[in-house]
């Protein structure tokens, strides 16, 4: 039996550095080639070892899909192709190709120029990487090569995120990469046709999680801000240079403009000024909104928010600054945050999750008085507050989604052991298919009943529609003669002598000769005329000829007589039809050898 | 009989199949008597056999569909031919088509049985036609034919050909489900319902939601077993249940059509209705409050203002995995999805559904307030006023909590006007429970007030509503409210800030219910109240104050008394006019005075009953119009030579064109008119218009001109007798009718003898009586912006342009797009008139507009400032009102040829007091 193979070599039972390896219809494909955060040693990039001890990847890989632009999902990327040895295809989505080296550059400048550590990949090698890229659009059918295809779909998640629709033949596989189901002020939700992948291969961050309604959280954090300013605060709301800070950004900008407020809202500079300039770009990418109002107006065209210089945060009055990083533990937000931390009317705005021992997780966690580097101490008199803006789907999301694909099988990728355990039993439960969860390097294996396409003459078709019967059902499996004719990896269904012709073979006949022993005193005519009427009794509605030479025909089989040399009474009955007429052969054989009623005259 | 005849000797003249086809349509364009509809039918099927070419016989097929429906015709007989011909048929255009014209003869005969009974047979049979067209119809024949209770006794060579062979119509057309031909799909649905709203295509998801919900609309109460288990529901709760599932459908045109067709199922259980808005969370798999439940717990814990804490929403109960249920089966959380989806036009309807189904269950109101409220926050508008407006429908049912007021009135500051008036419009049908929550009402609108200056009437509006609702929770916020203390006393404040105004407008009100109020006043208080009675007595009702004189007679708003006396009111009304019809002709004694006193009268009633100022000024104007008629039939120049009575000559064509005037005013400004009173209208003008011409007779020389304005006249009349035929019995003894039975004479002498026979029928005609219909609106317009009170004026560059800010409402304005204008007057007597843009028109509320625009002025230099008047125009056109008054006759149809004799006549009313404003081009600085 056809199987497909999944083995992922990160993010099985885990979150970061996703990359899984599936081998279906004979292609092997690398789905992702991400980094993992949380280790800063050869743990970081997924093991390529696996696919080939030494050498290059080239020929064990088809090709290379890259969901998005998260370093967890692309950060490895120049390493394989550049470092272990990659030159086939790349596959990801335009967005994505346009932002991905901007964070790949930027993550090589920190781990090289910052930390200082040698062996890494080097600029030139980010470029070369990116030579390699086919890039995507939504839902166009990219032939990888004569049997392999992928097909993109939108989802959500961030700018350019793609799910991916992997085919050979008739098997398929899903990957969503992350993707989110509820719309967000700049993106849109995920969407898949009814495509019935054999495979659907989902993340499952929030796989026990179900969300509130966005629209609280966000009028939540609006009022917040809001209040800040207007007793005169300023607000500080540490951010990641890309995704939620644009999401967050437009909230602020749209809110500004309806609400007519004139506080400034101020971004930090540098890496999110590119950013931006692509999300503008982009614009088919993002929600209903935006694609509809920005031939008026880019929404990314920010009239409030403007580029923030490090002097201004000493300026009097209210105002909103958005800084990089996003966890409180370098850079300019921790500068900005140390400025502002001792009144009481400012405030600080969390709006993801903090790793523990950052400063972010301290205050968030209710720490008031905090050390600093060279024992000083900060009072932490300004308000905390913490808002969560995630874009991975919830639980009700991933089941939304595998209701909208109906995938024969499932497999849960990008989350945690026990999250996921919970999220396969309702899945099995509620659609009664199989769920898998494979750690890393553990080869899950499904065998797959593919559907073989074979081509059917027409002329064959109309014959068996001449013949009546039933009009064709798709789910009735229904029989008819023909030939199939197996060349070159076509399948063929042709009328046998179609099938002659085309492979230029003579016709065999294929004839069955049968005696059959009958005890009658008549004479060899009489006795031929006795089966003709018998048989003329018994079968009706066939054609049965008396002929002159002595012979009786029913439709194509012979009938002769002859009497035994020894005993006249024992008449031979010689019977022969062809192969096609079997069935009324072995009839008639089995008929005459009862041999005949005496009541015929 | 002939008709037949005729096409049959063009059938037979027609040598080929693409001249049959021609004569067909001709034929098809002229319609045939029901008595000839059989004969056509014979020829037609006689046609048919011998006809070779399918596109002739499709064409006879669908005449035969056509002729089927004729009026009057049973088409029983014809049903035995059309399944013959069906027999022998082998085109599958063909085929469908005939079972088409079967379709139609089986709508056309509901009551039959028998000929159903073999409509069922013959579709059962070709519904295994290989041909997707012919399957489709059969499905729709069956569905259309065959009845849900009566099983088949035979099902024919039917597909499956079940053993039992009784089978009935719903099952056969379930095996259609699974038909390979997604059309044949979507036919099998519409036939009947079901199981297909998982189909792969959403054209035919869209038809199952419509199918589920018409079937349940059917039988809502039938009880339907749940598959897995062996409960029972209701259809309607099952039907609810899965169209809630297709609010997370894939397609967005099913999820619309999902979340409308939930607002529409009324008669759903509250049990099921609650979980559409039930989204249980969790968070690693223990149960999480919602932000709502939150907010609502903190509320009445009494510190709902501190701040959120990190983990705050830390999940409290570990749940049992087996009790959560991911994907929720049936209605769980169906509108959560449906306010927060992707495409707007999803998250309208569902706010509309949500409307619709809360505005009849007040629990379900209670419990999706907190949504709505959510919705005020969307990022498009139109959702925005979209739910707004929903919840000030549901308003009547709710209470807003303090934390809920607190988010509504956030949107107050929204720079969207739209958006801030539907709030205020919200706020004045809004409960609140607490005295806080007045305060924070007040305090936020106040702050509107300062940063939207513009919205000053529409903020004390809503803020006299809010007084008069809750007068017991602003009792105790009244010291606080007029800054007044116990021993000392305080300033007094600036009696022109609207904000101080808005305040005392809402106490104002409050106290009007609650007479321990005035107590708290200060002196200064008390005489704010009496200039702001005078000055907004609109906004500020009558107080029963200690020491202050009562003037109650003169209140038209005194409620009270206002309610009981309407049909009084009217009764007197209609005296004054049956007073009037007494009046026998036009030159009796005393007509004049009885008219003057009556006119007199009703203006006033008009004044004192607001509801029945429509029509007493209808009556006032008509009355005028006749009186002014009387006048000018009554002055001495009738006796007198020409020469002699210039004078009287001039005020009576002045009297003529005056009462034309009003007579188009009458006709265009008030709405809710019958055709007789338009009669009645038209009946003065033609009046007036006889008079103009005998005047013109008298002064001016020449006969030239005569001859040609009395052939006008004329066709006038004319006209006025065919717009009006079914009024002319009511105009008895009327100018008209004493003409109409001249007419043979007046029509063949000459312009001379024309007009003295004009001015003695109009000398002796009646006064016509007025009846008034149910209903009379006049339409009225108030300019709100500019007020015309600044005298600071608008200082502009002569050549260069300024733009006026216009704010208006109007009343009881049809089509004001296309009808209300802008009028400029400078002081030079120029005037401009500005035609505002079809997107300047908001409709706040029935029969009520709201007209917000700009007009651009522009003057050379002036050496002073000047003022310059504003007003609305309304336009009208006479080539309209004569259209929509023949529509009345049902002329339509033949209009071809009937043109309007009487000339188009276009004009505008002013029907708004004119506002004056300060402006000052100076000249251009070089």
């Amino acid at each position: 039996m056809p199987e497909i193979k999944v083995t992922p070599l990160g993010a099985g039972q885990d979150v970061g550095r996703s990359c899984i390896l599936v081998s279906i219809g004979g292609k092997n494909i690398m789905l992702d080639c991400g980094m993992h955060m949380g280790y800063n040693d050869d743990r970081r990039f997924p093991d390529f070892s696996y696919i080939t001890q030494n050498g290059r990847l080239t020929e064990f890989l088809d090709c290379v899909i890259i969901s998005h632009f998260h370093l967890d999902h692309c950060g490895a990327l120049p390493y394989m192709s550049e470092m272990v040895g990659y030159d086939g295809p790349i596959y990801m989505t335009h967005p994505t190709k346009a932002i991905c080296p901007i964070l790949l550059e930027d993550f090589r400048k920190i781990t090289v120029d910052k930390k200082g550590e040698t062996n890494f990949f080097t600029s030139q090698m980010i470029k070369d990487c990116m030579k390699k890229v086919i890039p995507l659009n939504l839902h166009q059918t990219v032939q990888v090569d004569d049997e392999l295809e992928i097909k993109a779909y939108y989802a959500g998640h961030v700018l350019g995120a793609a799910m991916v629709h992997i085919k050979v033949g008739s098997e398929s596989v899903v990957y969503t990469g992350d993707y989110n189901m509820t719309p967000d002020r700049h993106l849109g939700a995920a969407w898949i046709d009814k495509c019935r992948p054999d495979i659907l291969i989902s993340e499952s961050t929030y796989a026990t999680t179900i969300r509130d309604s966005k629209r609280c959280r966000e009028r939540d954090f609006l009022k917040k801000v809001h209040e800040s300013i207007e007793r005169g605060g300023k607000v500080l709301i540490p951010v990641f240079a890309l995704g939620r800070a644009q999401e967050l950004c437009i909230l602020l900008e749209t809110f500004w403009e309806r609400m007519n407020l004139k506080a400034p809202i101020y971004f930090s500079t540098g890496l999110t000024e590119k950013a931006n300039h692509y999300y503008k770009l982009f614009i088919t990418w993002t929600n209903q909104k935006i694609r509809k109002t920005f031939v008026q107006r880019n929404m990314f065209e920010f009239k409030h928010i403007k580029a923030f210089d490090r002097s201004y945060a000493d300026n009097p009055g209210p105002m909103v600054v958005f800084a990089t990083p996003g966890m409180l533990h370098a850079g300019q937000s921790l500068q900005i945050f140390k400025k502002w931390a001792g009144n009481e009317k400012n405030m600080v705005i969390m709006p993801g999750y903090c790793v523990q021992g950052t400063i972010g997780h301290k205050i968030l966690n209710g720490q008031r008085k905090l050390e600093m580097e060279g024992r000083a101490t900060l009072d932490v008199k300004l308000q905390v507050e913490y808002m969560s803006f995630s874009a991975h789907a919830d639980a009700k999301g991933i089941m939304q989604l595998i209701r909208m694909a109906e995938p024969r099988n499932m497999l849960l990728v990008h989350g945690e052991a026990v999250k996921m355990e919970f999220l396969k039993g309702k899945i099995e439960q509620e659609f009664s298919i199989n769920c898998y969860m494979p750690a890393n390097g553990e080869t899950t294996t499904v065998t797959t009943n593919p559907s073989v396409p074979v081509d059917i003459s027409l002329n064959l078709l109309k014959r068996e529609m001449a013949l009546g019967g039933p009009l064709p059902d798709p789910k009735k499996p229904r029989t008819m003669h023909g030939t199939l004719i197996m060349k070159e990896n076509s399948l063929k269904l042709v009328s046998s002598e179609q099938a002659l012709k085309e492979l230029g073979l003579n016709e065999h006949q294929l004839r069955f000769t049968c005696r059959v022993q009958l005890q009658d005193p008549h004479s060899d005519p009489d006795t031929l005329h006795r089966i003709y009427t018998h048989l003329k009794s018994v079968l009706k509605g066939y054609t049965i000829q008396h002929l002159p030479d002595g012979t009786v025909m029913v439709e194509s089989i012979v009938i002769k007589v002859s009497s035994s040399a020894e005993d006249p009474n024992t008449k031979v009955l010689l019977l022969s039809w062809s192969y096609q007429d079997e069935d009324l052969g072995s009839f008639l054989s089995n008929l005459l050898k009862k041999g005949l009623p005496s009541g015929l005259c | 009989p002939s008709k037949s005849a005729a096409l049959h000797v063009d059938l037979c003249k027609a040598t080929n199949s693409t001249d049959a086809l021609q004569y067909l349509l001709q034929f098809a364009r002229k319609p045939v008597e029901a008595e000839s509809v059989e004969g056509v039918v014979r020829i037609l099927l006689e046609h048919y056999y011998k006809e070779t070419d399918t596109s002739v016989r499709l064409k006879i097929a669908s005449l035969l569909g056509l002729l089927s429906k004729t009026q009057g015709f049973r088409p029983d007989c014809i049903v035995d031919d059309i399944i013959n011909t069906l027999c022998n048929e082998k085109s599958h255009q063909v085929l469908a088509q005939l079972l088409d014209t079967l379709l139609v003869v089986g709508t056309e005969l509901p009551d039959s049985p028998a000929v159903r009974q073999r409509l069922v047979q013959v579709s059962c049979k070709h519904l295994s036609d290989t041909y997707f067209g012919v399957r489709n119809k059969c499905l729709q024949l069956l569905g259309c034919v065959g009845t849900v209770d009566a099983p088949l006794s035979k099902d024919g060579d039917g597909p499956g050909s079940s053993p039992g062979g009784c089978r009935d119509v719903q099952s056969i057309i379930s095996d259609y489900f699974g038909d390979q031909d997604p059309r044949v799909r979507t036919a099998a649905l519409k036939a009947m319902a079901c199981r297909l709203l998982s189909d792969d295509y959403e054209q035919v998801r869209s038809a199952a939601v419509q199918m589920v919900w018409v079937l349940s609309q059917l039988y809502p109460e039938s009880i339907v077993p749940i598959p897995s288990s062996n409960e029972e529901i209701r259809l309607v709760d099952d039907a609810f249940g899965k169209i809630s599932h297709m609010v997370s459908d894939g397609s967005w045109m099913v999820r619309v059509q999902a979340a409308k067709t939930l607002g529409s199922m009324l008669q759903v259980s509250p049990h099921f209705l609650e979980q559409t808005l039930d989204k249980k969370l969790m968070s690693d798999l223990r149960r999480k409050r919602t932000a709502h439940e939150r907010a609502k717990e903190l509320f009445a814990s009494g510190e709902f203002s501190s701040g959120r804490k990190w983990a705050d929403d830390a999940p409290k109960e570990k749940l049992d995995t087996n009790t959560v249920n991911l994907i929720a089966s049936g209605a769980c959380g169906a509108f959560v999805h449906g306010l927060e989806d992707e495409m707007f036009e999803v998250r309208i309807a569902a706010v509309e559904a949500l409307c619709q189904l809360a505005r009849s269950s007040p629990t379900f109101a209670e419990k999706c307030l907190d949504f709505l409220v959510d919705m005020f926050n969307d990022e498009i508008e139109e959702v925005r006023l979209q739910s707004i407006h929903v919840l000030r429908q549901i308003s009547t049912h709710i209470t807003l909590r303090e934390d809920q007021l607190d988010t509504v009135l956030a949107v107050l500051e929204d720079s969207s006007r739209d958006i801030r008036e539907a709030l205020h419009e919200l706020l004045c049908y809004t409960n609140v429970s607490t005295k806080e929550c007045i305060q924070l009402a007040l305090l936020e609108l106040l702050k509107n007030l300062n940063k939207y200056p513009t919205d000053r009437n529409s903020v004390w509006k809503c803020l006299k509503f809010l007084g008069s609702r809750h007068p017991t929770l602003v009792l105790p916020l009244v010291p606080e409210l007029l800054s007044t203390h116990p021993y000392f006393d305080t300033p007094e404040p600036d009696m022109d800030d609207p904000a101080y105004i808005a305040v005392l407008v809402l106490v104002f009100n409050a106290a009007k219910s609650c007479p321990t109020m005035p107590a708290l006043f200060s002196d200064h208080t008390f005489r704010h109240y009496a200039y702001l009675r005078d000055s907004l007595s609109h906004l500020v009702p009558p107080l029963r104050l200690p020491g202050r004189k009562q003037v109650l007679g003169l209140d038209p708003v005194d409620s009270g008394s206002a309610s009981g006396s309407v049909e009084s009111a009217q009764l007197f009304l209609q005296q004054s006019l049956n007073r009037i019809s007494t009046i026998q002709n036009l030159e009796a004694p005393g007509a004049q005075d009885l008219l003057n006193f009556t006119i007199r009268d009703v203006q006033r009633l008009g004044h004192l009953q607001t509801q029945l100022s429509g029509a007493a000024d209808f009556c006032a104007t008509y009355l005028r119009c006749q009186l002014l008629l009387m006048k000018a039939l009554q002055e001495k120049l009738w006796n007198m030579a020409v020469p002699l009575c210039l004078k009287q000559n001039v005020t009576a064509t002045a009297a003529a064109r005056q009462i034309l005037e009003e007579t188009y005013k009458l006709e265009f400004l008030y709405g809710g008119l019958e055709n007789r009173q338009i009669a009645t209208i038209h009946h003065v003008r033609l009046q007036a218009k006889a008079l103009q011409l005998i005047l013109s007779a008298r002064t001016r020389q020449g006969l030239d001109p005569l001859i040609s304005s009395c052939e006008k006249f004329l066709q006038e009349i004319e006209a006025f007798q065919r717009s009006f035929l079914t009024e002319l019995p009511h105009l008895h003894d009327s100018f008209v009718d004493k003409l109409l039975e001249l007419k043979p004479r007046i029509s063949a002498c000459s312009s001379v003898e024309l007009v003295k026979i004009l001015q003695t029928t109009l000398r002796q005609s009646g006064l016509l009586q007025l009846r008034l219909p149910e209903q009379i609106h006049r339409a009225t317009a108030t300019i709100i912006e500019p007020t015309g009170e600044s005298d600071n004026p608008l200082r502009f560059t002569s050549g260069l342009v300024v733009a006026l800010d216009i704010d208006a409402t109007l009343e009881h304005v049809q089509d004001p797009q296309n009808t209300v204008k802008v009028q400029v007057l400078y002081p030079d007597g120029q005037s401009h008139v500005i035609h505002p843009k079809p997107g300047d028109f908001r409709k706040p509320g029935a029969d009520r507009h709201r007209l917000i625009t700009q007009v651009y002025l522009s003057h050379t230099a002036w050496t002073e400032p000047s003022q310059i008047e504003v007003r609305l125009l309304l336009s009208y056109s006479s080539a309209s009102s004569s259209l929509s008054s023949s529509k009345h006759l049902g002329w339509s149809d033949s209009s071809d040829g009937l043109q309007s004799p009487e000339a188009v006549v276009e004009g505008t009313i002013p029907f708004s007091k004119p506002v004056k404003v300060f402006i000052m081009p100076k000249p251009a600085r070089r």
